[in-house]
């Protein structure tokens, strides 16, 4: 299935078992149900809910899957703000503080006396091989709000100079440490959220028509159409993804630059993605198709596309939606480790994946093991969005709602 | 049975050849070939490299060249490798062995600790044992095993518990078979148990849905009502019935594995069929690179296919329809 795109987290939630769940569910479709039309001529107060707030109603039920989201919003809001949050430039790097372990934030200084106000101190290298770096405890230097620094656009119109928060020079504040460059970690990982949490969306975006589309025609048509079809999708299905990942990434030209090799990079994802999802919305077509709406429009005279456009796929919504969100992880997953790996997107682009790969050296992770703080925005964006989709499979699955 | 069988193996004809043709067209989509390398070697004259186009039949119209390759790979002869000049099967062949060697144990594990998992998650629904382990499936079944790979590797590295990547020790060879089994056993504890979690992940989930799908259904209500002890419903009625889509996605679960352990083999030095594509991929090592796609994209069809047959094998109402 969705494997297709990434190494895992997908097949598992939605194997062909799956599938043959989907087909049998589809024997009432939400939409054609009686029960969920509204119904003229009703007490006041009694009004039936709409499909959508049945489902927000459940899904407002299932905490995991609120957690998840706002998990993911927080983390898509980082992206969009990334220059107002990240204290440094994304080029910023200090040639004296390579491998500078997380900023230690202090309330009380050499005195004894208490500060309200956190502050770092200012540190020197004393020992490049250890990597062991001494404060001055002489001044603080107290993190300030709302700092004046780089210049840039936020949400790309508005020019300004404030940043979050940010500390006085000489002294720095490396939240996650700094990288063998003497590179903000957490600058750049904020920065790096743009093209992690951006790719599974873009993905997504291309994977899902060209999957209808293809899933709607194979199902709605049937016999050699279909088999013929289904075939060809079934052939890239038929490799573990990730090989054919690996060697798609070597058809990429080495020397263009960073945006042109992310876009490159959503191609391969997607050229690998959209047969598994083909394949599910063909096997709900199939059983769509024997329902009496279908019979009505083609009676009606409508024309074969426009009867799959109009009639038949509107009512894969559902299971769109699911196999959307639990696609999108797969997506970040298949960029991440493909940039982890040096074969997409790199430097001087951040991406998680990429930065991960300053920790595969083991001496290096077993002195700075702050290089694997990258990790954890992937497995945690991966997880919210598994908790999402799940979620979301209840929520808009009439089968499972609980009252 | 058998006619199942032969009916499901006739269906993979065009589905090898599916794969065959898809591993060719990905690799003449690559820009610049083996030899743009060694025509900018200036010791090599131009009169070499066209002898080795010549020779590796590169001159010829790429249909012709698919043919020849094809019917080469039918005799089992996947080329040679430019890199490093022995024929490609004979990399592939031991490199192969290595990927299943990992990917079966790992399988293995996690069948033999996520069914019983997922029954005792199923059986005690939203209890607290149930919640806990269906968030350590949920961030299972996130991690990707680069990350984890490398988390256990750092700590092997810290404590000194494990041998820190690759296969066999250096002194590997100096060991009676016993003790070089020892060896491969203890290199193979790190990437079993970062495989091992990924799949027993999903085998947990996957278990405790279709478990309690099952334990709704009205054979169980009937079982029960005979009066049988709730052990012998959920053993012998429910879990049997359970077991069969699992047995279906084996061969989706083999694919995970195998992408999984390609990453998992490169960052922890497994000398598999994943670290020899990456390697193959970066020198553009072309008929190494095929060959490894072939192999492993035959591999997962026979997985499925194993998949396929133990399923008619446990579930009669395939075999018959």
């Amino acid at each position: 299935m969705t494997e297709a795109v990434g190494d895992q987290g997908s097949g598992i939630s939605h194997g062909p078992g799956e599938e043959r769940q989907a087909a049998t569910s589809s024997a009432q479709p939400p939409e054609t149900g009686p029960l969920t039309r509204p119904q003229p001529g009703r007490l006041p107060g009694t009004q039936p809910r709409t499909p959508l707030q049945l489902a927000w109603r459940q899904l407002r039920r299932h905490r995991l899957a609120l957690l998840g989201g706002v998990v993911l919003v927080i983390f898509y809001v980082m992206a969009l703000v990334a220059d107002f949050l990240a204290p440094y430039p994304l080029d910023f790097s200090d040639r004296e503080r390579f491998y500078h372990p997380p900023a230690a934030l202090h309330l009380r200084d050499a005195t004894g006396e208490w500060h309200l106000r956190p502050f770092v101190y200012a540190t020197r290298l004393v020992d490049p091989g250890l990597r062991t770096f001494e404060a001055d405890r002489s001044r603080g230097y107290p993190v300030r709000f709302f700092v004046r620094g780089e210049p840039y656009r936020l949400l790309w119109l508005v020019p300004t100079r404030v940043h979050l928060f940010g500390v006085d020079d000489p002294a720095r504040i490396f939240l996650m440490g700094s990288d063998g460059f003497g590179r903000d970690v957490f600058t750049r990982i904020v920065y790096g959220s743009r093209i992690s949490l951006i790719v599974g969306l873009l993905v997504v975006a291309v994977t899902i028509p060209i999957g209808m589309v293809y899933g709607g025609i194979a199902g709605y048509f049937g016999g050699r159409v279909d088999n013929l079809m289904m075939r060809v999708a079934e052939v890239i299905i038929a490799f573990p993804s990730f090989y054919l990942l690996l060697t798609l990434s070597a058809v990429l030209p080495a020397t263009v630059g960073c945006a042109t090799r992310f876009y490159l990079i959503i191609v391969i994802l997607s050229s690998i993605g959209w047969a598994g999802f083909a394949r599910l919305i063909r096997g709900y077509v199939l059983a769509l198709k024997q329902f009496e709406f279908v019979l009505a429009a083609k009676a009606m005279g409508q024309g074969d596309l426009r009867i799959i456009l109009r009639h038949v796929l509107p009512n894969t919504s559902s299971l769109v939606i699911i196999v959307a969100t639990l696609t999108i992880p797969s997506a970040i997953l298949g960029e991440s480790a493909l940039s982890f790996l040096g074969l997409g997107v790199r430097e001087p682009c951040s991406s998680w994946g990429n930065l991960l790969s300053a920790g595969a050296n083991l001496i290096n992770l077993s002195r700075s093991p702050w290089l694997l703080i990258p990790g954890l925005f992937i497995v945690a964006t991966v997880v919210a969005f598994n908790f999402l989709g799940d979620g979301l499979r209840d929520a808009l699955d009439p089968r499972m709602r609980t009252g | 049975m058998i006619r199942h069988i032969v009916r499901r193996m006739l269906q993979l004809i065009p589905m090898l050849l599916g794969i065959t043709v898809m591993s060719f067209v990905i690799i003449q989509l690559s820009p610049g070939d083996f030899l743009a390398e060694i025509r900018l070697n200036p010791i090599v004259s131009q009169e070499t490299v066209d002898r080795m186009r010549t020779n590796f039949g590169l001159d010829q119209p790429l249909h012709v060249q698919y043919l020849r390759w094809l019917t080469n790979i039918v005799r089992g002869d996947f080329g040679y490798s430019f890199a490093y000049q022995v024929p490609v099967l004979w990399l592939v062949r031991s490199r192969l062995f290595n990927t299943l060697l990992l990917n079966i144990i790992a399988l293995i594990v996690a069948w033999a600790i996520g069914i019983p998992i997922g029954i005792h998650a199923a059986t005690h629904q939203y209890s607290w044992s149930d919640n806990l382990l269906s968030l350590f499936s949920y961030v299972g079944i996130s991690t990707p095993t680069f990350f984890s790979g490398l988390l256990l590797l750092f700590v092997a590295f810290k404590t000194g518990w494990l041998p820190i990547g690759g296969m066999t020790s250096l002194d590997y060879d100096l060991f009676p078979w016993y003790g070089k089994a020892f060896d491969v056993a203890r290199h193979l504890v790190i990437p079993v148990m970062v495989l091992g979690v990924l799949a027993v992940a999903g085998l947990t989930r996957q278990m405790r849905a279709n478990l309690l799908e099952v334990l709704r259904q009205d054979y169980v209500k009937t079982a029960r009502a005979k009066g049988l002890a709730e052990r012998v419903v959920v053993n012998k009625h429910a879990v049997r019935n359970a077991i069969n889509p699992l047995i279906t996605i084996f061969g989706f679960e083999l694919g995970g594995l195998l992408s999984g352990s390609a990453i998992l083999e490169v960052v922890i030095g497994w000398p598999g069929l994943g670290q020899l594509i990456l390697d193959a991929v970066v020198r553009k090592d072309l008929y190494v690179v095929m060959g490894s796609l072939v192999i492993g994209g035959v591999t997962l069809v026979l997985g499925n296919l194993i998949a396929d047959i133990l399923l008619a094998y446990s579930d009669p109402r395939i075999r018959y329809d």
